[in-house]
């Protein structure tokens, strides 16, 4: 806990924290912040100075929400990573970029603002009702409202995060996002991004509006079904390799927000491991998407074909990884999965059940793109390169990291052990 | 006579008087060297109003006020002064006569807004108010070989002849409802007529005629094209100082002489506020000229600050008051890379700054993080002055105000945003290196400077404007 006075006058201070459930994105945004850095190292070709400043101030801001206490200062840092977020997709990503840029900057800066009015409605709220006005966390925390403010503030936060996560019918921006991103751009958007979304739910939404989350739940358990299957369904759809990877986002965040929202400590430990390994695997499936448009020049599904017998390293992780999309056990989907459903199955049924079956539309999905693009045959001509053993070494080390999450995800659940408790979550039914 | 309330204002005096006899003592061959000088005394004025900041009082029985809300804005005029000065030292060189009148110009203009933030009584407030106004119509019509800059110069007397015209025309119907020039009386005599339709006709032309200076719709249309026309310094003392003093004496106005906080009043500079940002920002959007949009994006900031008056407590005034420093540093900023563009050749359409980022990185980066404080993004001070007003105005209630604000520095990201991608990403036509000056160069350095200090240690910036608005907002 590192704590400075920064607008005493308003009761704004620096304060960062680090507890086991930040220390876990840290590293998180550690690794796929060098795994970004390292993933672009050849392919920007023009100014590759200003793309490592951006990219380096997206990380601050990323590190900076994943650490405050102040909630100024995490409105402060979750402002920080838009500007050279919009740059990197806008200056360094592929032909449709002015328009998805474009297309990502009003989402998030729209949700931005309707949480930065809920922190200084809550406040001012506070400030009235105590005569403490402060943004600190900690003081916030337990501010009585009325059911109706409560509701209004939990959903100002709810849609920034909602647009970040994203939840299902705010989703619209991603796939274009993801898609036009440069390499460095998507691991960005798919590890990290989505991430303090995710964690900004866990850390301020369910803290701070107890009782507006509970009344809220159902809906929010059902945006993330919704999530589930059709990301999974537009998935199967879809003919460009790295728009499929991207739906596979939507289908897998969607686990992330049911895990949250069922107000267990399973499902909320099932969303951090799910959140933890949708970071490693879609992070260094982005990696290897981008490295074979570059060595192939195209994304395109009909026209890739035969890479196993041609890319036999490349044909290995992209096994790895489509396997880890599939949820098969050993990797840290598995795991994720699992949790979120289980903490979910006495509450909502109905919902466990569609959610399973969005299981089975991942299978689909994830051999589907295996079979199209590794086996097979190209219809054209396609020369394509084998990694390299530097490339070799970062997905390495990303697969490394996924298995020990599937293998020992209870390392990671004993840091989280307090916070559910603290969170006043029980194991199993809600009361 | 005590003369220390107005020895500030004597030493500007002084400097402009003496400019203008230097000017005609040195040869004309040497005659640059007059800008240097202009921008030393300048940096020594403003070292004398810290060195001496003076004990507060009055001069002539209350006429004129040196209290600590004054001794701000004056520090804020000297250095947009001394900026300013620096900027112009090219453009100085480039005329063919009359340099030395330039600086000293710009000096009577000084002392013109120094006695408009020091005016406690409506006859000083006047003599300010033309003394500032009369040397910037010259200046804005200074490059005579420029048609626009004529232009703008004849439009300026004309607009601003009819808003003195209007100002002195409420003046003389308060007058006349109460009998007193001074504030305080005008404020005592108001508590029992304050009904009466000759004051509320006068309040409101006398608002009228400073939402002029500040350029506040209705009252905007002026400026869009003098900033065009005017050379890039003059538009730059106009846009942070003109406006800056506009405000001082605004703020002094609606809390000491009028009843800011009774009748009608707040509706009043609510629906100025409202209109600014509307109509500034969404005009904004579709400018293709640098200093047009920055013209209209300067009528929005006038709505913003003016929230501060709308909250008219101790935090709105103090929140007003940090958002004009910052307002000053970014603008100066922006103008002097664009003067120092407008000397290498460029021209002041936003398509000519392509490649800027090629050309000149340190311009380019300079531009991008005054742009960025305009538009209210970390970690530049944007961010923190928007926050301060909007916080205030949120805090007494007024959430939906606060939300319309929002929305509308939203829509102004896009149009800075867009100026920020012809900078960093489009190829420039001609890829020659942009030479910026020293003095330039230095300008630059101290606005991204203040502007990244201001939003990454707002504290004592803060606590200091905090600490003027308390002591004069009851």
């Amino acid at each position: 806990m590192e704590s400075h006075a920064w607008i005493p006058s308003l009761g704004v201070s620096f304060t960062l924290g680090l507890d086991g459930l930040s220390l876990l994105f840290v590293i998180l945004t550690a690794l796929m912040g060098a795994a970004a850095v390292l993933a672009s190292w050849k392919s920007l070709g023009r100014k590759v100075a200003l793309f490592h400043a951006a990219l380096a101030l997206v990380m601050a801001g990323i590190y900076g929400v994943f650490l405050s206490v102040d909630l100024f200062l995490f409105a402060f840092m979750w402002e920080l990573m838009l500007i050279p977020m919009y740059f990197l997709v806008d200056v360094w990503g592929g032909p449709g970029r002015h328009k998805a840029s474009v297309k990502f900057f009003l989402f998030s800066q729209a949700g931005g603002i309707l949480m930065f009015v809920a922190v200084v409605a809550l406040y001012v709220l506070h400030g009235r009702a105590t005569g403490v006005y402060s943004f600190d966390y900690r003081v916030l925390l337990g501010t009585a409202f009325d059911p109706a403010a409560g509701m209004l503030l939990m959903l100002g936060f709810f849609a920034a995060f909602a647009v970040k996560l994203p939840v299902f019918p705010l989703h619209a921006w991603l796939p274009d996002t993801y898609t036009e991103a440069p390499i460095g751009g998507s691991v960005l958007l798919a590890a990290l991004l989505s991430k303090t979304a995710g964690y900004g739910m866990i850390r301020f939404l369910l803290p701070l509006f107890p009782d507006a989350v509970r009344a809220f739940a159902p809906i929010a358990v059902w945006l993330g079904v919704a999530g589930i299957v059709y990301g999974g369904f537009m998935a199967f759809a879809q003919k460009d390799l790295k728009r499929l990877v991207s739906y596979t986002s939507v289908s897998h965040l969607g686990f992330v927000l049911v895990g949250i929202f069922t107000l267990t400590a399973q499902g909320l430990d099932g969303a951090v491991i799910q959140m933890l390994s949708h970071g490693l695997g879609t992070g260094a499936l982005f990696v290897l998407v981008g490295w074979l448009e570059e060595r192939s020049g195209t994304r395109d599904l009909d026209r890739l074909g035969g890479l196993w017998s041609m890319a036999p390293r490349l044909g290995a992780f992209g096994l790895v990884l489509t396997l880890g999309l599939v949820g098969l056990p050993g990797l840290g989907n598995f795991i994720g999965e699992f949790l979120v459903l289980s903490g979910s199955f006495h509450a909502y049924l109905a919902a466990t059940i569609v959610a399973g079956f969005g299981l089975v539309v991942a299978m689909v999905y994830a051999l589907r793109m295996f079979q199209l693009s590794f086996h097979g045959s190209p219809s054209g001509a396609l020369a394509v390169r084998d990694l390299d053993a530097p490339q070799v070494l970062l997905l390495g080390v990303l697969v490394a990291a996924l298995v020990y999450l599937g293998l020992f995800p209870q390392e990671v659940l004993k840091l989280l052990a307090a916070l559910g408790a603290s969170l006043g979550l029980t194991p199993g039914v809600m009361p | 006579m005590d003369f220390s309330a107005i020895r500030l204002e004597l030493v500007a005096a002084l400097i402009a008087l003496g400019l203008l006899v230097f000017g005609l003592l040195t040869p004309r061959g040497k005659r640059e060297v007059i800008g240097y000088i202009a921008a030393a005394a300048f940096l020594g004025l403003l070292a004398l109003s810290f060195l001496a900041p003076g004990g507060g009082g009055s001069f002539q029985g209350g006429l004129y006020l040196d209290d600590p809300l004054s001794l701000f804005f004056k520090r804020l005029f000297i250095t947009a002064a001394f900026l300013v000065s620096l900027m112009s030292l090219r453009f100085a060189k480039s005329l063919e006569e009359s340099r030395s009148e330039f600086f000293s110009l710009l000096g009577f203009s000084l002392v013109g807004m120094m006695m408009l933030a020091s005016a406690n009584d409506f006859v000083s407030l006047y003599i300010g108010l033309e003394l500032m106004s009369l040397p910037l119509v010259i200046l804005t019509a200074y490059d005579r070989t420029s048609g626009k800059s004529t232009e703008a110069g004849t439009k300026y007397i004309l607009l601003s002849a009819i808003s003195s015209a209007v100002l002195l025309f409420g003046l003389s119907l308060l007058f006349g409802a109460t009998g007193s020039f001074s504030y305080s009386d005008t404020l005592k005599a108001l508590g029992s007529v304050a009904d009466d339709p000759l004051v509320v006709i006068g309040s409101i032309m006398v608002v009228a005629g400073f939402a002029f200076k500040i350029s506040a719709v209705p009252f905007h249309m002026w400026s869009p094209d003098i900033y065009e026309g005017a050379p890039a310094p003059v538009a730059a003392f106009l846009a942070v100082g003109s406006k800056a003093a506009g405000f001082a004496a605004l703020i002094r106005l609606l809390l000491f002489a009028l009843p800011a906080s009774s009748g009608d009043f707040p509706l009043l500079i609510l629906s100025l506020s409202v209109l600014s940002m509307v109509v500034g920002n969404l005009i904004a959007l579709p400018q293709t000229n640098m200093k047009r949009l920055l013209a209209y994006s300067s009528i929005a900031h006038a709505g913003y600050i003016l929230l501060g008056l709308v909250a008219a407590s101790t935090a709105g005034v103090a929140a007003m008051l940090y958002y004009l420093v910052l307002y000053l540093f970014a603008n100066v900023g922006i103008f002097a890379a664009l003067s120092a563009f407008g000397e290498a050749g460029g021209s002041s359409e936003i398509s000519s700054l392509k490649g800027m980022w090629k050309r000149s990185p340190f311009m380019a980066a300079s531009l991008l993080v005054c742009l960025l404080s305009l538009a209210g993004i970390p970690p530049a001070a944007g961010f923190i002055g928007k926050f301060y007003l909007l916080a205030e105005v949120a805090r007494q209630g007024k959430l939906w105000l606060a939300a319309l604000a929002l929305v509308m520095s939203v829509v102004s990201i896009s149009y800075y945003i867009s100026v920020i991608r012809v900078i960093v990403m489009e190829k420039a036509e001609d890829e020659s290196r942009i030479r910026v000056s020293l003095a330039n160069k230095a300008i630059l350095a101290v606005s991204v400077l203040v502007t990244l200090g201001m939003g990454v240690f707002p504290a004592p910036i803060t606590e200091w404007t905090r600490a003027i608005a308390g002591s004069i907002v009851r």
